[in-house]
């Protein structure tokens, strides 16, 4: 059991008080990571968990050296760090190979930037390609080689100049699942059986599942802005089990917990606001979710995790459209469950044109800015807005691409409710067509 | 609980009455009407008014000037769409007239543009005796041919690749040819087409200055315009006047992209199919100004709805049958055979009548020569193509990667491109002439002079596209320096940069007309070369060895495009495109 002697391990990297924000045209900043602590030791594998909009990305790249933070110390071998640092490798989730290089040139261009001899840059060049399982590649060029090739292609790259600390953003997000899960074992038995020259691996991820199978400790992270709210120690030996109760049964915890502390933590249920973010989700994706709540064998509430999977949902698809639907009032959060309230059985049960009519009635009542936007039209003489006079209002509290994708959400849920209307030509909302709606 | 809504006023009577919108714009369209009519009736005046009304180089008359070559330019982009519809779509549409039309249409982008000119000067006066509007044609046919062609490939190659479903679609709705070509094939080939009109715009300027005061032999023409404003102060050795023309043009280039193009290109952004839509949508002032007042929406509204039902009826135009219908009958293949022979018979006819021409007049002494002098044109085509991606590709790089900078650059590239560098060739000349320098080696910059920007916003535009999670891997395997370069930017721009070159060596062979012999007043320069050799002829107006000059300027041409560019071109799309 090598986990047990996990706080003898020298320390690699640390973070202490990391803030990151980023100044929008002189006014406030709009923070990204806050307070964040985390310390790397030799021999483990680390994730970093959260949601689109956890800063998890952004925290990688200030460990790489790509970013900088606006506060806080970061100290990589108990220095701190000044831009990359040597000994810090890097695996994308787009691979990010070089297309005109061959796989052989792409393993080899860290070891040129190193200044190793032609001849050593061959010899471990090589050494790498079959560590990885790519020989007989080396002359193919990334077009020609499948997704799950790719990356293997990025760890070569990775490994190659024999690094101290492995970063890998997402590596396995781009891959389809029994690819994604091959590379994982692969990768996974590579280091238990101390083949690599890697003494930690950080890990970015917003799979739960992965997160358990692969790492030794994992780090929640909160969204907006990205706080450490858990830190989980995965005691299992490898190889782990997916199906093993423990196994679910920590994925269960985390599920809940992701949940859970948004409940605690935000402002949610105690209501929106105007200026509050909203995530892209779709209608459709909505009316799908509590239609199948609704049906056997759930009727009416279902274990997170359980149908997540069943209705092959990742935590990035299946979180948004839950807490939509909760701030909409038509489910409920509790324990990594979700259930049905009456009016969200109602709208299952009924046709188009009564959803339509339930969904515009929460939807006025529960998101302020729909509420809002039609408002404002009703008092206008013309019964017509312009998108920038609520671009600006929403701009005051969220960051431009925030406030953009905010306002397309509620057009969209808008639309669909036929509160308002919206004619994205000259991007104006106006009560146009709504009343006359069939 | 549920929410009361409310019911809401009809807002149609509002929408009649004039918003703040109507004010400003309105003015501006009488204003463009007024002005465009003014400049029609000058056109209409018979051919001595050219000669009684000289052109005066009294700054007060530029804008008038200023107003003509706009015109002209306008009516060239009227005829070049008319000629892409019509051309693009029987290419397309029947594989007979696309196994000629197509090859044909390749050459045609070949001839420099200026050589055209010669020949239809003569022609269009015969055509119109004794009235300005034949000289106006001239001058307008030349435009037309430095527009036209880029246009028509762009659309011709859209109608090649609409997608198989909106065309099962169509077919499915049972739409008519003519409704499908308004309905999908139009509106599919826009936002191709609209972007060439605008690179065909930026080179159309330096052409109308060329084209408007021209001497062919024995019959001089002079348009009332800016080029021949600059002629005339050439003519002059007027400084201060060169200054105004420059002037001028500047605010001409600067309003007809605010007011025509920026407007074009942001509504055709819709038309873009959904997959491919990436970066922001281009934005523009004016089109948000017409979209947002009422009064002119709604005095556009009936041309919008005719133009919806002309697009609607069915009208059958007898268009030849699409290829993948195409029956292989016996008799269409006898068909194939006797328009295949009779291809063959017609080049042949017409090789050797070009040939029996030119060698009626012309020896192969003369022929060999010029074939000399084409290389020398070649030899400053080259170079300086090189030196200017020498200079513009590290630039355009590290403008690229700043993208606060690329967006101030970048308007600023495209706005140099457009201007017609011709009008900058006489404080060139004066210097050169001051300092007496050869000629042969100082009027080779003015070639690449106008055109050498093409590369800088290609490079630009290729950095500022390149993938940021390239450049981290970058940064984290610690690749700087030549490696850098080698291994990482200049493969990630070489589609662009090729893009640029092309562009850019098609506009120097073309500006070699001009820029090889230049004049001053009564100093008159010229370099060894090609370009200089088709002026000289013109000037003098000896027909065969005009058409000598332009066939083997053509033949060179098409060779550095074949050898050089095609090949280079291919590799940039299969090996180093990014995705």
């Amino acid at each position: 059991m090598p986990q047990e002697t996990v706080t003898l391990r020298q320390e690699i990297f640390s973070l202490k008080h990391v803030d990151k924000g980023y100044h929008k045209g002189g006014e406030e900043d709009i923070q990204v990571l806050d307070d964040v602590n985390l310390t790397l030791h030799e021999g483990e594998i680390v994730g970093l968990l959260g949601r689109s909009g956890s800063g998890k990305s952004t925290l990688l790249r200030i460990i790489a050296g790509l970013i900088q933070a606006s506060a806080g110390e970061v100290n990589y071998c108990g220095q701190p760090l000044n831009g990359p640092a040597e000994g810090v490798a890097m695996v994308f989730q787009t691979f990010a190979l070089f297309p005109w290089l061959t796989v052989l040139q792409n393993v080899e261009a860290g070891l040129e930037a190193l200044g190793v001899e032609p001849k050593e840059r061959r010899r471990r060049a090589l050494a790498a390609i079959d560590l990885i399982g790519l020989d007989g590649f080396e002359n193919a060029y990334p077009r020609e080689l499948s997704g799950g090739m790719r990356q293997r292609v990025g760890f070569a790259r990775g490994l190659v100049v024999n690094p101290t600390l492995l970063l890998m953003d997402e590596p396995f997000s781009a891959l389809d699942v029994l690819t994604a899960e091959t590379l994982r074992t692969d990768l996974l038995d590579l280091w238990n059986q101390k083949q690599l020259p890697i003494k930690s691996i950080l890990i970015v991820t917003h799979n739960i599942e992965e997160a358990v199978f692969m790492c030794d400790r994992i780090m929640v992270l909160s969204s907006n802005p990205g706080r450490v709210v858990a830190e989980i120690k995965v005691p299992f030996a490898h190889p782990r089990n997916r199906l093993d109760p423990v196994f679910r049964k920590m994925v269960d915890d985390i599920y809940a917990l992701m949940t859970q502390r948004r409940s605690a933590d935000t402002l949610h249920k105690v209501q929106l606001e105007i200026g509050s973010p909203l995530t892209e989700v779709s209608t459709n994706l909505m009316a799908g979710l509590m239609e199948a709540l609704a049906a056997a064998p759930y009727n009416g509430r279902a274990d997170l995790p359980e149908i997540g999977s069943k209705l092959l949902l990742e935590v990035d698809d299946l979180f948004p459209v839950t807490e939509t639907l909760e701030h909409l009032g038509f489910v409920e959060l509790r324990d990594g469950d979700i259930e049905l309230t009456a009016a969200g059985k109602l709208f299952a049960d009924y046709g188009t044109q009564e959803r339509k009519v339930l969904f515009a009635e929460h939807l006025l009542r529960h998101i302020p800015l729909a509420a809002r936007i039609r408002r404002v039209l009703q008092e206008r003489p013309g019964q017509r807005a312009p998108r920038l006079r609520f671009e600006q209002e929403l701009e005051d509290s969220l960051s431009d691409s925030a406030a953009e994708e905010t306002l397309d959400t509620v057009i969209s849920w808008g639309r669909y409710a036929e509160i308002f209307s919206y004619n994205d030509h000259t991007e104006t909302f106006s009560m146009e067509d709504v009343e006359g709606a069939q | 609980m549920t929410t009361v809504i409310r019911p809401f006023i009809p807002a149609t009577a509002k929408r009649l009455l004039p918003n703040r919108w109507d004010l400003i714009a309105f003015p501006l369209i009488l204003g463009f009407l007024l002005f465009a009519t003014t400049g029609i009736q000058g056109t209409w005046a018979p051919i001595s008014a050219l000669q009684t009304e000289p052109i005066s180089l009294d700054a007060a008359n530029l804008p008038e000037y200023a107003l003509r070559t706009t015109l002209r330019m306008l009516a060239a982009m009227i005829a070049s769409i008319v000629f892409t519809l019509v051309y693009g779509t029987l290419a397309a549409k029947s594989r007979r007239a696309g196994q000629l039309l197509v090859p044909i249409l390749d050459i045609l982008q070949s001839v420099p543009v200026l050589g055209y000119i010669s020949f239809t000067v003569t022609f269009f006066l015969a055509l119109f005796p004794g009235r300005v509007l034949g000289a106006e044609f001239a001058a307008i046919f030349a435009i037309f041919t430095s527009q036209a062609w880029n246009m028509t490939f762009s659309f011709y190659q859209s109608l090649r690749t609409v997608p198989n479903d909106l065309k099962e679609v169509s077919q499915n709705l049972r739409l008519s040819g003519w409704q499908k070509f308004w309905k999908l094939e139009v509106p599919f080939s826009m936002p191709g087409m609209i972007w060439n009109m605008m690179m065909s715009m930026s080179g159309g300027w330096f052409f109308v200055v060329a084209s408007e005061a021209i001497t062919v032999g024995d019959k001089t023409v002079t348009l009332p315009g800016v080029g021949s404003y600059l002629a005339m102060a050439i003519s002059n050795k007027d400084l201060t006047a060169v200054g105004w023309v420059i002037l001028t043009m500047t605010v001409v280039i600067v309003i007809y992209d605010q007011f025509l193009f920026r407007p074009l290109v942001a509504w055709a952004d819709k038309f873009r199919l959904e997959d491919t839509m990436s970066q922001a949508a281009p934005e523009s002032w004016v089109l948000n100004l017409i979209q947002r007042t009422r009064i002119i929406q709604q005095l556009l509204r009936p041309f919008g709805k005719l133009l919806k039902k002309l697009a609607r009826m069915r009208l059958n135009i007898a268009l030849p049958q699409s290829i993948h219908t195409e029956s292989h009958s016996s008799v269409s293949r006898g068909l194939d055979i006797a328009w295949g022979g009779f291809m063959v018979l017609l080049c042949g006819y017409v090789s050797w009548k070009l040939y029996s021409f030119i060698s009626s007049e012309v020896g192969l002494g003369e022929t060999l020569k010029v074939v000399g002098l084409g290389f020398i044109t070649l030899v400053r085509v080259t170079l300086l193509i090189a030196l200017a991606s020498i200079v513009w590709v590290p630039l355009g790089v590290l403008i690229g990667l700043r993208p606060r900078l690329a967006e101030m650059i970048q308007p600023i590239a495209q706005f140099l491109a457009a201007f017609p560098a011709n009008l900058l060739f006489p404080v060139f000349v004066v210097f050169i002439v001051h300092f007496k320098l050869n000629p042969d080696i100082w009027l080779s910059p003015l070639i690449v002079l106008g055109t050498q920007w093409y590369i800088l916003f290609n490079v630009v535009a290729g950095a500022s596209a390149f993938p940021n999670d390239f450049r981290e891997a970058a940064t984290n395997f610690h690749i700087k320096g030549w490696q850098w370069w080698k291994q990482v930017m200049l493969p990630g721009i070489f589609p662009y940069y090729i893009t640029g070159a092309i562009t850019a060596s098609g506009g120097a062979w073309n500006a070699s007309i001009v820029s090889e012999m230049v004049s001053w007043g009564d100093d008159k320069l010229a370099a060894h070369g090609l370009g200089a050799y088709i002026a000289q002829t013109t000037a003098t107006g000896d027909f065969p060895k005009i058409l000598l000059g332009i066939c083997v300027m053509s033949l060179f041409v098409v060779l550095f495009n074949r050898l050089l560019w095609r090949p280079l071109y291919a590799i940039a799309e299969n090996k180093l495109r990014l995705n």
